[in-house]
């Protein structure tokens, strides 16, 4: 069980010296950064150098692909995840996912959200809090009509804001949210934006994108992550600081060169 | 189109492919061809014995049957009844009279009673389907030369009698509703053993089994045991069911023991032994089928906090589902077709009544064509060539309800 020592740590989650490794090789290597509550956070650097890898290690999904391990600590409200005494499943249900590829289940839109809830003992008016759901993910209008059609039915976008529905159902407290707009137009990609900017009020969001603009508008922080050190094969977050300042006044090389597209 | 300038480096090569291309297509649709025509001949085949002539003459003169100058086809139902208590024993009568009174028969069942009791036609020749049909002249004039006394009538050996009639050793009048029956409950502890325990296997080496030795060598003795041949598991159905577990699989241990069956040769024991035959198979394909859930799922479902259980019986389970049983029909299919497993365990050679409990002795469709194709007389294969088609018929039945079943669960969304 996951408690809470202090009342309300001003850090979400906090990861110390956190290396991940896939069998032997060490994707991720020496990460120290603090995600801070109600705030969003973005993750940004180029492909392949272990943004997805890392954000996994945040909610022990990395668990569910063979061969991994991990090293170092992901401490979430005062409690390291990885400990012994920790289940998995509940970090899971605390720190909620969005996937890059919208990943609906293959069931009603009611009952995407239906199932997520009824497996966590839901107990209150499942047509209310679907509604409600689908309202803070801004897809009820859309949907409202529709409700027992397959949530493979949508569009890719409403796909996504449907599994952004699914997440914020059960009431997480942290959100992750791996390229949610990768595959959506610049309409849809607008609308997710927005509604993070919604969901922060109640939820800390981490994110991550390749959208240069997106992480600027959208985010309060960002990390910058590169691979580097051992024969440059490992990814690192080489700089990690309030968004305005890693786009204006970065301090590392790299984050510059990156983020004014001058990398690569 | 005009021709594309030659680039230093590469060959301007597409004829070469095409034709490539082309010898591979006539390569590939002429195994396609053979398949097909062998599929033909097969049913060719069947059928062929399975319909045409046949020359049988009467044990008993049916003209000596005539009764104060009536000839017997005209006589009324109570002078055919009449007939059968003078003629037969009155053992024989009291029988037939105890299995269904003959106030209660209608005329032509009491006529069928005298053909079958004492008339007793005898084959004497027969025809397959296709001389029947091209020298039917031919035919005629040897029976009129050869058999004189005989009568001369295209049957098919498939009729709708044959499939509800027992086993006899008569084959005007055999039938083969012992060996479906046997073969259909044999299927059902088959299935009843290897679906469920298939499936849970495949669940736990998918799922749950981490990937260490031990695992490993399981997995690989699976795939080995899949291949092991049929026989050896009919040894090891001997051994286990029929000889160890006789108290069980013969009934004892409930009380149930009568006197027809036969130490462990039972159904039972029949089932058991196919189903340790299929299990394999089943594993592999459900595994393979849970395999091909893809990741996305399972990242949705564990993303939101399910359990394993949960995510297996919410998602793994349902979308595997199409596959698992397509595995299952495949298996199914190759339980109902086993000969040699069956041999060894005790199937009963002669039976006449139906199996009525687990613990029955037990006849297969299967078993009673090879019995009947071991047999010299012609008559007996035509018997069996029906006998195959009963079997592809419940064969095709089966696989046809299993589909239905699939289509149900891909239906969902
Ligand atoms: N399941 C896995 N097994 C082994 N290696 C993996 C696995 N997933 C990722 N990797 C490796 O880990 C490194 C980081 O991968 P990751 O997916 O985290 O990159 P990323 O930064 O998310 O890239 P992208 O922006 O393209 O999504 C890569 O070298 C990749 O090959
Ligand atoms: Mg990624």
């Amino acid at each position: 069980m996951m408690t809470n020592n202090n009342s309300e740590p001003k850090y979400v989650i906090e990861t110390q010296d956190l290396e991940i490794y896939y069998g032997d090789f060490k994707a991720v290597t020496n990460v120290n950064m603090k995600i801070e509550h109600n705030k969003i956070t973005a993750i940004i650097g180029p492909s392949g150098c272990g943004k997805s890898t890392l954000l996994r290690a945040f909610n022990r999904m990395n668990e569910l692909y063979a061969g991994t391990s991990i090293k170092g600590n992901v401490i979430f409200n005062g409690q390291d995840i990885y400990a012994k005494e920790v289940d998995p499943v509940e970090v899971r249900y605390r720190i909620g996912m969005v996937f890059q590829k919208p990943n609906p289940f293959p069931k009603s839109i009611y009952e995407n959200i239906a199932w997520t809830a009824r497996i966590h003992g839901y107990k209150g008016n499942m047509d209310e809090l679907v509604e409600s759901s689908l309202q803070q993910a801004a897809l009820w209008d859309e949907v409202k009509d529709k409700l027992h059609q397959s949530g493979l039915s949508l569009s890719g976008g409403q796909q996504q804001r449907l599994c952004i529905a699914r997440a914020i159902s059960i009431k997480p407290e942290v959100i992750l949210m791996d390229e949610p707009a990768s595959a959506l137009d610049p309409i849809a990609t607008l609308k997710i934006e927005e509604l993070m900017q919604e969901l922060k009020k109640n939820y800390t969001i981490t994110i991550v994108t390749h959208n240069m603009q997106q992480a600027a508008r959208a985010s309060d922080y960002t990390a910058m992550m590169m691979l580097s050190g051992e024969g440059e094969r490992s990814g690192t977050v080489i700089e990690f600081d309030e968004t305005k300042k890693i786009f204006t006044r970065p301090s590392d090389k790299r984050t510059e060169d990156y983020v004014t597209g001058r990398f690569g | 189109m005009k021709e594309k300038a030659v680039v230093q480096g590469f060959a301007n090569n597409l004829d070469w492919r095409n034709r490539k291309g082309v010898f591979w297509h006539v390569i590939f649709q002429a195994s396609t061809i053979v398949g097909i025509i062998t599929l033909i001949t097969l049913i060719f085949n069947v059928i062929d014995s399975a319909f045409g002539y046949v020359a049988y003459e009467a044990r008993v003169d049916p003209d000596t049957l005539t009764m104060n100058g009536i000839p017997l086809e005209e006589q009324s139902k109570e002078q055919l009844v009449e007939l059968l208590q003078s003629t037969l024993s009155s053992g024989a009568y009291n029988k037939l009279n105890n299995e269904k009174s003959f106030e209660d028969r209608s005329r032509e069942e009491v006529f069928q009673v005298i053909v079958e009791r004492i008339i007793r036609p005898k084959v004497v020749r027969v025809w397959d389907l296709w001389p029947s049909l091209t020298q039917a002249d031919e035919i005629r004039a040897t029976v009129a030369q050869d058999f004189p006394k005989a009568e001369l009538d295209f049957v098919s050996w498939l009729t709708r009698d044959f499939v509800t009639r027992p086993q006899t050793s008569e084959p005007l009048t055999a039938g083969v509703r012992t060996a479906i029956l046997g073969s259909l409950w044999t299927i059902f502890f088959t299935i009843l053993l290897a679906f469920p325990i298939g499936v849970g296997a495949a669940i736990y080496l998918e799922e749950y089994a981490s990937d260490n030795w031990l695992n490993r060598v399981i997995q690989t003795n699976i795939n080995n045991l899949a291949g092991v041949p049929s026989i050896v598991y009919g040894i090891l159905g001997l051994a286990i069911f029929v000889r160890t577990l006789e108290p069980l699989t013969s009934g004892k241990l409930f009380g149930l023991v009568d006197l027809t069956t036969a130490n462990g040769r039972t159904v039972l024991s029949a089932g058991l032994t196919l189903g340790l035959l299929v299990l394999p198979i089943i594993i592999i394909n459900a595994q393979e089928a849970i395999r091909a859930v893809p990741r996305s799922l399972r990242n949705a479902s564990y993303g939101v906090g399910a359990t394993k259980w949960q995510t297996v019986w919410s998602h793994i389970l349902p979308n595997a589902m199409p596959g698992i049983l397509t595995g299952t029909i495949l298996a199914i299919s190759r339980a109902i077709g086993e000969t040699a497993p069956l041999v060894v365990v005790g199937a009963s050679t002669a039976i006449s009544f139906d199996p009525s409990s687990p613990f029955s002795k037990f006849t297969t469709l299967p078993i009673q064509i090879y019995q009947w194709t071991a047999r010299p007389q012609a008559e007996f294969q035509s018997l069996a060539a029906a006998a195959i088609l009963v079997l592809l018929i419940l064969l095709l039945s089966l696989n046809a309800s299993a589909v239905l079943l699939r289509n149900r669960f891909s239906r969902r969304f």
